[in-house]
């Protein structure tokens, strides 16, 4: 113990005396630890979040029997159920208005309730009989109860006037829901004896076949272990998984170099260890000490940096989140102890990943150095060759995927397939485009540069392997970022077509609005609006009212229409339907859908199909006139104004003043633009900023393999200085050469992160959200982006290039003398 | 001074009820029947039974139960017992509202006994839709899938012939009840008094069914016949609150008669007994604590807890000396509120077979 | 790997044994016979200089002696042990606690002070003695360089923090390999009289491999290695 405690303190002396490649190693594995920590913390919080929203009264988690259409169904279908043995229990959901803000009101069974339906029956708390007894109670999340500015016990009014139940707090209910007695609920949402879904408890015995109680109306939904959120959040938890990973990666890159340098020059510290006795497995073990030593401190340092990183991302993706699907996470970061453990663990596994070349070669450290000169040329000629296979097997597999494949799964796998190839590619077409150059070189030196800079790949090649996908990602992402501003924002132009938007406390205030703006001059015309929600094919539908009115006609964006769609709609049996939806059921112009109605079923015939950025729920229009025939109960509160671009301002502040109304209730066409283009702009604000990151930590992988690589190439510039080159002109030549390996990278990386482009918004997107954008390419961004590769390259190679310029002509006769 | 056990005993069950969905800690606030019955019917002497009305629920009370055990045997001998119990409590007082506005809650338990095995299984509903509930003519009591119901030609006074049904996860039973001989009022003519401080159910009992029918466990039915014995009960505050636990029996003896008695275990050591004597021809006996002595024998460990499954049982009056032994000493009911029950031999004196039920250990 | 500090045997007479030693390299397609039956002893308190051309077999010779690499055929025999039965994990215990070694390149530790390497060697053989430590730092004049580290030293103070290091756990044979050669003729002679004088005072063996014939000279006895025998 105590021999081995001495040769650790042996070994970790090289550290103090070279604080510098500590500090490179640390850091390395820091950033390699904290980003993929600090991007699991941020997905963990999110699923945590998922799952209490799945936990709550039947989400995906249980099975539950659901209407054939989709719709409500009697409530008689419950009892005849349970009388047939059914242990299940009836829910209902709707959507209530409280404050002009859309809440999702359950209504549970407490008594019948499956005790294993997730986490959420904690209802017990509350006092059953008030909940169960009218006028009931009504379950918040303690988020909710801060939004409605509302104190416990206090009675919400619901649009419309219905006064709802008193409020009771429940801590681990999701944000968003309003959870009441199923009685209370059919009374609120003038749903009597009717229910959306019946969840099914743990069998108590032997039941009837499901058709012989319910014939063909329900239909069994299997549970399933993933939640709707989860499902729905996927591909932007994949992105931070994809992103946190690449960023482990280019942190592990720097550790390897970092440990490889630290390695060489520690080589004769082990030989003489092992020449005074230490033996080789006690050597190997204390190796492996030392570095799960400093992969702890460093993994610990990791996580508490991955906890900021994470507490400083997540207002953004909880903005992304919610602005995208509806997810509602909460602000304060909570972590589970898993996540340390995990942490550290993934520090360890990753410093031993990377060290494992280096820690190959001290076990097999011959005892005696024999001078042999390295047969680099052949063993590069076949790691070459290897690599290469690898890559084009990498293409395969993306080729495969890419036409086999039809999910989110896939399109992240040609993704990541197309990387994986292009960095394993990358060292052959360096060493191609070298090779043409020696050819073609003339001058001694010349040819000696291409040569060199060849001998330099192997050493090199895991920097510019990072930097290629650092760049490739980097191109990708902010091309995808770009062409969905650029979309979104023409789009908004079209959607956004009023130019006053208001929306009234209740229906007898938006009543005395509209009965005042018709008498007000300024206004050109007032477009009523109005939404419901029902579902359709098992997922929550929104049925969006547009009047008949040329505002519309004339600017509303269609991908896709018949003729005359417009007109079509006018009837009231006929409908746009939103991109995802179409996507989603696979309809075109022409089909036909039917939507629950609050009267039974509505048939639609699908006239157009229009873009729905943004929106994580499937939508459809339909002439407003038909929409309050078919939903009579919804809210008719929200209304668009034609209004002459210089009055808006006075009439936005007379609307304020008359009716009392704030700015969420009246806003101008600007404002609305500005809030959501705001809301989109940080859906892509973590992705920019892991982006970012990444490519700063690819910046530093250079840096250090070029440190590394510095060193050990002394003993070849040497000789050129002996022979007359001068130090200046050598340190020129260095950076030439790492100049242009790092050029051919970045001209390699264009195309390659173009392709990712291409990929995110074609496959990724698509599967993800549902919709596809148009692909556009931003020449000045890339000629942006090579600029800053080309900046990091030269940091990257100024600091040896520098120190080689300086180096005093003792250091390098003495290693001309003593060739190592 | 008498018929206070059961409706106490039993009450203690029905007050838990809803104490114990799944374990979810609902009964905070209301399940504490010694609260006073403000709002609910009264429990008064002298009140006229009427068949078959009575048969069906009383809702200004607040508890209420159809119970239902039997002693069966198969062809081959071997002996079995079921249980069927249908709960009902009310969690406000009022009249019966419509739909989910009534404030009744059910809960169903069903258990079969055989000496290897005893299976349970418990469920809850609410009333006001048609989950669960009685109906008074044509007879029928029901919760889920589990019921009993009239059969044609049903007779009110002896509210036979009927059919039982229940289901677990790993039996079910299905059994026809037949009684040639009326029901008997519990107590003095159906007011049951449990203490002296004026706390009475309404109670009354058919003791006299032949039961026949079949017997499932694990998937392979049985063909069973014997004798089996319904109690109903309602009362508005069962409960005092100075009592910890109750043992009590129904006896089949082979001569015919039947037996009902209990003990209430105090708090106070006063062990408080009461009894009625059934002969075969409906003449009764009723028995006070100076004429009841009972004497656990034998100690069982059931679910952590020390349970007395064997009993001396002596009335001198009736020159009645028994010992009794339970089919399965493990015949544990451990549903939301867990107690003992399940069916019993007995020897000496007489000879014959039971229920035996405890709570509160 | 054994701990502690065993009893080293109370050698008065030949500490090495060496008898028909034969050592051969593959080298271009071709074996190569480098040592073809060395025999050589060396008594303890006794110091013998190993002389030869270029390419002999010298160091050979001393690595195989060492344990530092294993030889073909023969015997030897360090003290009571017989170092070509040893596993790897045996020739490092016998390196660390019954020899000591000294480089022409001096060979020490870059990151560690003069202190730490003079002790490094005995305190992982865990036989450090301060009280004969601060004898040799004496002798070998450190004292002044005790907290300095190895490139601050020049060769001929770097050397002597080797053969301190080497002296350090009193082993029973030092072992040198032109432990000189890297030093000027002055320096050369004050340092290997050094050793002299400390290979006297522990009383170990002495066996230094030189191409020099003066410095042979000044040992006791001189063997020259040649055509794979000793002369």
């Amino acid at each position: 113990m105590k021999r081995a405690l001495w040769t650790l303190a042996v070994l970790l002396s090289h550290w103090r005396r070279h604080p510098m490649q500590l500090a490179t190693l640390l850091i390395g594995l820091i950033s390699a630890t904290a980003l993929w920590s600090g991007v699991q913390a941020l997905n963990q919080q999110a699923r945590a979040s998922y799952d209490r929203a799945a936990a709550t009264f039947g989400g995906t988690r249980t099975a539950m029997l659901v209407a054939r259409s989709g719709a409500s169904f009697p409530q008689q279908l419950f009892v005849d159920l349970r009388r047939a043995g059914w242990p299940v229990s009836p829910v209902l959901e709707g959507r209530v208005q409280i404050e002009g803000r859309s809440f999702r009101l359950l209504g549970i069974e407490p008594v019948t309730l499956p005790a294993d339906v997730g986490n959420a029956p904690a209802v017990g708390k509350a006092d059953l009989q008030a909940f169960m007894t009218p006028p009931g109670t009504m379950l918040v999340a303690p988020e909710t109860l801060a939004d409605l500015k509302l104190a416990e016990g206090a009675r919400p009014q619901a649009n419309g006037g219905a006064l709802l139940p008193p409020l009771r707090v429940q801590p681990n209910l999701v944000p968003g829901v309003l959870v009441v007695d199923i009685g209370v609920a059919q009374g609120i949402l003038k749903m009597p004896d009717l229910l959306s879904r019946l969840l099914i408890g743990k069998a108590t015995g032997r039941h009837a076949p499901l058709e012989s109680v319910a014939g063909d109306k329900l239909r069994l939904i299997e549970p399933d272990a993933e939640t709707d959120l989860e499902r729905l959040t996927d591909s932007f938890h994949l992105n931070l998984t994809a992103f946190g990973l690449l960023s482990f990666f280019v942190g592990l890159f720097i550790v390897n170099s970092a440990i490889g340098l630290a390695f060489e020059q520690r080589l004769p510290t082990l030989r003489t260890l092992r020449a005074c006795g230490v033996s080789a497995r006690m050597m190997n073990v204390v190796l492996v000490i030392e570095l799960v030593s400093l992969a702890l401190v460093a993994g610990l340092i990791g996580l508490v940096c991955g906890y900021f990183i994470a507490g400083a991302l997540l207002p953004d993706v909880a903005a992304s989140l919610r602005g995208l699907y509806g997810a509602q996470i909460p602000g304060q970061l909570t972590l589970k102890p898993q996540w340390w453990i995990a942490g550290i663990a993934i520090s360890i596994l990753g410093a031993l990943a990377a060290a494992a070349a280096s820690l190959t070669k001290a076990v097999r450290l011959p005892l005696l150095a024999t001078a042999q000169p390295f047969a680099w040329q052949q063993a590069q000629r076949r790691w070459l060759t290897y690599q290469s296979a690898l890559a084009l097997a990498a293409f395969a597999a993306a080729g495969g995927f890419l036409w086999f494949g039809d999910s989110l799964l896939t399109g992240f796998a040609v993704l990541a397939a197309l990387m994986l190839g292009a960095a394993l590619i990358l060292p052959m077409l360096l060493e191609v485009v070298l090779s043409l150059g020696q050819r073609y070189a003339r001058a001694p030196l010349g040819i000696w540069f291409w040569a060199d800079s060849r001998q330099q790949l192997s050493g090199l090649s895991l920097a510019l392997m990072a930097l290629l996908l650092a760049l490739a990602v980097n191109v990708g992402v902010s091309t995808m970022v770009e062409s969905f501003s650029r979309t979104f924002l023409v789009w908004l132009d079209g959607r956004l077509a009023a130019d006053v938007y208001v929306n009234a406390a209740n229906d007898e205030q938006a009543h005395e609005i509209r009965a005042w703006l018709r008498e007000r001059p300024e206004v050109e015309a007032v477009l009523p609006g109005g939404r419901a929600d029902t579902q359709l094919a098992g997922a929550p539908l929104e049925v969006l009212g547009l009047p008949d009115h040329a505002t519309y006609r004339d600017n509303w964006p269609l991908l896709q229409s018949a003729d005359n769609a417009w007109i079509k709609l006018r009837p009231g049996d006929a409908a746009l339907v939103s991109e995802q939806l179409a996507r989603r059921l696979h309809l075109s112009v022409g089909d036909r859908i039917e939507v629950p109605a609050s009267g039974g079923n509505w048939t639609l015939n699908v006239v157009g199909i229009y873009a729905d950025y943004g929106n994580p729920k499937s939508q459809i229009a339909v002439n407003f006139a038909a929409l309050t025939r078919r939903f009579p109960e919804i809210p008719l509160t929200r209304m668009g104004l034609r209004v002459a671009p210089e009055k808006i301002p006075t009439l936005i502040s007379a609307l304020q003043e008359k009716f009392a109304l704030g700015d969420r209730n009246v806003a101008d066409q600007a404002t609305m633009k500005a809030e959501s283009t705001r809301i989109f702009n940080r859906t892509f604000a973590v992705t920019a900023a892991l982006n970012a990151f990444t490519l700063g930590v690819a910046g530093v992988a250079l840096l250090t393999s070029l440190l590394t690589l510095a060193n050990s190439r002394l003993p070849q510039l040497a000789p050129l200085w002996a022979i007359g080159v001068t130090r200046r002109r050598l340190a020129a030549i260095e950076l030439l050469k790492t100049m242009s390996v790092a050029l051919i990278t970045t001209i390699f990386a264009l195309p390659l992160g173009l392709l990712v482009a291409w990929c995110l918004l074609a496959i990724v997107n698509v599967k993800a959200f549902g919709w596809r954008l148009p692909f556009h390419v931003f020449p000045l961004q890339l000629l942006w982006l090579t600029g800053v590769a080309m900046a990091a390259a030269f940091a990257a190679a100024a600091l040896p290039v520098i120190r080689l310029a300086r180096m005093q002509p003792a250091s390098l006769i003495r290693i001309f003398a003593n060739e190592r | 001074m008498n018929g206070s056990g059961p409706i106490t005993r039993r009450g203690f069950i029905g007050g838990a009820l809803l104490a114990g969905f799944g374990g979810r800690a609902f009964a905070q606030g209301f399940a504490g029947l010694s609260e006073s019955a403000d709002g609910f019917a009264p429990v008064v002497p002298d009140r006229t039974f009427a068949f078959p009305g009575d048969h069906g629920p009383h809702p200004e009370f607040r508890i209420e139960w159809w119970y239902v055990t039997a002693n069966l045997t198969d062809a081959r001998g071997i002996a079995y017992g079921i249980q069927w119990t249908l709960f009902r409590q009310a969690i406000a007082a009022g009249g019966a509202q419509e739909g989910w506005a009534n404030q009744q809650i059910w809960m169903g338990h069903a258990a079969v006994t055989r000496e290897d095995t005893h299976r349970v299984s418990q469920t809850f509903a609410r009333g006001g839709v048609g989950q669960a509930g009685v109906a008074a003519a044509p007879f029928h009591a029901w919760i889920d899938a589990w019921e009993m119901r009239a059969l044609d030609s049903m007779n009110d006074e002896n509210i036979a012939p009927c059919s039982l049904k229940a289901a677990g996860a790993d039996f079910s039973y299905t059994l026809r009840l037949d009684a040639e001989r009326p029901l008997t009022l519990q107590g003095d003519g159906g007011y049951s008094r449990k203490s002296l401080r004026e706390q009475a159910s309404y109670y009354y009992s058919q003791p006299h069914y032949a039961a026949a029918g079949i017997l499932t466990i694990d998937d392979k039915p049985i063909d069973v016949t014997g004798m089996a014995w319904l109690d109903r009960e309602w009362s508005s505050q069962p409960l005092a609150a100075d009592q910890s636990g109750w043992d009590w029996l129904s006896l089949h003896f082979n001569s015919g008669d039947k037996l009902m008695l209990y003990r209430m275990r105090q708090n106070d050591g006063q062990h408080y007994s009461s009894g009625k004597w059934i002969a075969p021809d409906n003449t009764v006996e009723t028995l006070g604590s100076d004429d009841i002595v009972m004497t656990p024998l034998i100690v069982t460990q059931v679910a952590g807890r020390k349970i007395p499954t064997s009993w001396r049982i002596a009335v001198a009056k009736m020159a009645l000396a028994i010992e009794c032994r339970p089919l399965n000493p493990r015949s544990w009911m451990g549903t939301s509120f867990p107690y003992w029950e399940g069916p019993i031999r007995f020897e000496g004196s007489h000879t014959g077979v039971g229920y035996l039920e405890m709570t509160g250990y | 790997m054994t701990n502690g500090n065993p009893i080293l045997p109370n050698v008065t007479g030949h500490v090495l044994h060496v008898t028909g030693l034969t050592k051969s390299y593959r080298a271009a397609g071709e074996e190569v016979a480098v040592l073809r039956g060395v025999n050589l002893t060396v008594a303890a308190g006794e110091s013998v200089a190993l002389t030869g051309e270029s390419g002999s077999g010298k160091s050979t010779l001393l690595h195989l002696i060492a344990g530092l690499d294993a030889a073909d055929g023969g015997e030897i025999r360090l003290a009571d042990a017989q170092v070509s039965e040893l596993s790897d994990a045996g020739r490092a215990e016998l390196r660390r606690d019954r020899l000591g070694l000294v480089f022409q390149q001096f060979n020490l530790i870059p990151s560690l002070t003069v202190e730490d390497n003079l002790a490094f060697q005995s305190r992982i053989a865990g036989r450090h003695d301060a009280a004969w430590h601060g004898e040799l730092v004496e002798r070998l004049g450190l004292g002044r360089f005790l907290k300095r580290y190895p490139e601050q030293l020049s060769g001929g103070q770097q050397q002597r923090v080797a053969i301190g290091r080497a002296l350090a756990t009193k082993p029973l044979l030092l072992l040198a390999d032109e432990p000189t050669g890297n030093l000027d003729e002055d320096t050369a002679d004050e340092v290997l009289a050094l050793a002299r004088d400390l290979v006297t005072r522990s009383g170990c063996g002495f066996l230094m491999v030189t191409h020099s014939a003066r410095l042979a000279a000044t040992l006791d006895r001189q063997v020259n290695l040649h055509a794979g025998v000793i002369a």
